[in-house]
């Protein structure tokens, strides 16, 4: 539903983004460990992926109420009793989205691991191998891609009445793996060729320890990236077949509060509450995943990077703006810095050429 | 033309898969939904109907799967999609008629729109790197990890009401019959402002994105210092040498990642009440009417295969390495 965000998929083949992150040396090791972390967009990232995920372990456990429990206070705005509210039944909204954590977690890190998984042995297998075995799989997952996905999960998913969380894992892991596989295949085809994998084929390293030991290690940027990429895409889907109600109805997650909010026309009694705490919990763990995936395209393509400011105060008061490769031309005047001017040109004889005097 | 071949094979192969996943799908529905559809609909249901209903799930036992898969061809294309249960006794192919088209005009516009702005602003954020235009992603980040949906909520909690100039939901004004004159076109347009607006900010942040990345990467190649050097206006450098050369891959992305838009956008219709296919598909889940959501999910296919066949064209158009014979 969304666009995938990473910039690794869409790369020229033998440019930039497609060049191998260099491995630290073993000694050399302890200072580059932390560079990743160092980027501000991986930090702020991860330590909000990181509360996802303990929200996600602790969330169930720690509920000032049961998610599910009626009360007599109906459609209360957020107060000290209830943080986020109460719907038309009495019961907390803050309860629902923190038991709701669990399964949309569960169902986007599964999907995610599913789909990689998949798209890695597809990818890799189609890349390294070329020939027939190529064009099956290209074309094979081509089509998974043209075929639009949500659609047919929601086919899926309502044929299978009151589909499980795993069981829907399950169906967004087989439906949207071919993404990945496209970019792997498109990385292997370049890696393929490079000297140190012809130099383990001459040197008789079987097959599959050119894929596990060579190749997959200079893939992993792009794997990591891929599984964040499809872990987003699983928790969009996972919480839009909520929403149109189509999932099993025991158990909470974000879908569902927002399910039963439009069911109960919130909108139309200004139950704001209802539905901003769910959309936002959404909204920053995508934010958070989108800001791991632009650390990893940054940390394999450093021209990624945003530049810090370009234009810069000269000592004249003028301002100059730096750019890759250029020396910047510093003046006061306005005049152009060349000091070519026309030359008449002599039919009759020779046309003068302009000396500058040696003195 | 080799490669327009190609594609061509490729697009007509993918249909054939679409299809035959369509043909397989309703065997997987446990029990026979036919026979309770008849028990539902008593009386109601003529024999030929009840015989397209069995060839469509599947569940004429004395016949092979093969002459089953024969069956459902033949209906297809006779344009049979079966009769719709929400809208009995309405034809399939008659309700995706009427809805496909507000669909079509509200999707299409809008992803082209979001498609052309989206790339704009990326040649400039990629161009001017680290001028204010970085500030843009942060927040297009943020619009694009919100679900459609919940956007399209937030707008309609925000910005309609009694007094406002947003409709809240619908195609067209209820006092209005469809037609094409100068009464329903604007109040079709009115309807359409706000699910496009969702649509819009939702999907725009994509493109911006990985526009802005390829002309980064763009921008330092041998080709752009040598445009340079030559004296060339700063504006030709950027949009003739850099967008040009950074805008093929996005183009391919764009005919790519249409099928994930279709099915967030099938959701702000949802939201908005908008009649178009996303609105009877909800109505049809409701209902478990199986042809219904199958003749659906057919044509969203065919449609994206559609788009993807015009984005293949005007890849062709533009990237003369295509053309190549041989």
């Amino acid at each position: 539903m969304t666009i995938p965000t990473s910039s690794t998929a869409q790369v020229i083949p033998g440019q930039g983004a497609m060049a191998q992150p260099e491995s630290a040396k073993p000694g050399k090791a302890k200072r580059h460990r932390f560079l990743f972390l160092r980027n501000i967009k991986a930090a702020t990232g991860l330590v909000i992926l990181f509360l996802y995920l303990l929200f996600a372990v602790i969330g169930p456990w720690i509920t000032p109420y049961d998610p599910d429990a009626r009360s007599n206070d109906l459609l209360q705005p957020p107060s000290a009793d209830h943080w986020f509210g109460t719907t038309h039944l009495g019961q907390d909204v803050f309860s629902q989205v923190l038991d709701g954590t669990r399964p949309v977690v569960f169902v986007g890190f599964l999907a995610g691991t599913i789909a990689t998984v998949l798209s890695v042995i597809i990818g890799i297998t189609a890349g390294y191998l070329g020939g027939k075995a190529d064009d099956t799989l290209s074309a094979l997952s081509n089509v998974f891609l043209v075929i639009p996905a949500v659609p047919l999960m929601i086919i899926i998913t309502s044929i299978l009445d009151n589909a499980s969380n795993l069981l829907i894992a399950l169906i967004i892991g087989l439906t949207s793996w071919s993404w990945n596989a496209r970019v792997l295949r498109a990385q292997t085809l370049s890696l393929r060729r490079r000297d140190y994998i012809e130099a383990s084929r001459a040197t008789g390293e079987k097959t599959w320890r050119i894929v596990g030991f060579e190749l997959l290690p200079n893939l992993t940027a792009v794997i990591a990236s891929g599984f964040i990429g499809t872990v987003i895409f699983a928790v969009l889907s996972l919480i839009t077949l909520a929403f149109i109600g189509i999932v099993s109805a025991a158990g909470w997650n974000w879908g569902t509060i927002l399910f039963w909010a439009q069911g109960q026309q919130a909108l139309a009694q200004g139950a704001w509450w209802w539905f901003v705490p769910a959309g936002l919990a959404i909204a920053f763990l995508g934010t958070a995943l989108s800001l791991i995936n632009f650390a990893i395209d940054e940390f394999v393509s450093p021209r990624l990077r945003s530049a810090g400011k370009t234009k810069l105060k000269t000592a004249s008061g003028g301002t100059v703006r730096m750019r890759i490769g250029f020396t910047p031309v510093l003046s006061n005047s306005a005049a152009p810095h060349t000091h070519a001017r026309a030359i008449p040109i002599n039919t009759d004889g020779a046309t003068p050429v302009a000396r500058e005097v040696a003195k | 033309m080799k490669y327009f071949l190609q594609r061509i094979a490729f697009y007509l192969f993918t249909a054939w898969a679409a299809i035959t996943l369509n043909f397989f799908i309703p065997r997987l529905v446990p029990g026979d939904p036919v026979q309770s559809l008849i028990a539902k609909f008593r009386g109601q249901l003529s024999t030929e109907a009840i015989n397209s209903l069995y060839v469509l799930f599947g569940l004429d036992d004395d016949k092979g799967l093969w002459t089953q898969y024969i069956d459902y061809w033949k209906q297809l294309f006779h344009g049979d999609l079966g009769l719709s249960f929400t809208f009995f006794p309405s034809p399939v192919s008659q309700i995706i008629g009427d809805a496909l088209p507000w669909t079509v005009m509200l999707v299409g516009i809008t992803t082209v729109i979001s498609f052309i702005l989206g790339t704009s602003l990326g040649v400039l954020a990629g161009w001017r790197r680290g001028s204010w235009t970085d500030g843009l992603l942060p927040v297009t980040t943020f619009f694009s990890s919100v679900p459609y949906f919940w956007l399209g909520i937030i707008a309609i909690y925000l910005l309609t009401g009694p007094d406002s100039f947003f409709p809240s939901s619908g195609g067209f004004d209820s006092a209005l019959v469809p037609a094409f004159d100068q009464y329903f076109i604007p109040s079709a347009v009115q309807h359409s402002l706000l699910p496009a607006l969702t649509i819009l900010i939702s999907s725009v942040s994509g493109w911006i994105l990985s526009m802005r990345n390829m002309m980064v990467t763009v921008a330092s190649e041998d080709y752009i210092t040598v445009a340079h050097a030559k004296g060339l206006s700063e504006r030709r450098v950027a949009v003739s040498y850099a967008a040009r050369n950074a805008l093929l891959p996005n183009i391919s992305g764009f005919a790519l990642s249409l099928g994930f838009i279709v099915g967030g956008t099938l959701l702000v219709e949802i939201v908005f009440s908008y009649p178009g296919l996303g609105f009877i598909l909800l109505q049809a889940l409701g209902a478990k009417d199986y042809p219904l959501m199958q003749g659906i999910f057919l044509v969203i296919t065919i449609s994206v295969l559609v788009a993807n066949l015009l984005a293949d064209l005007a890849y062709l158009l533009l990237d003369p390495r295509t053309r190549k014979e041989g």
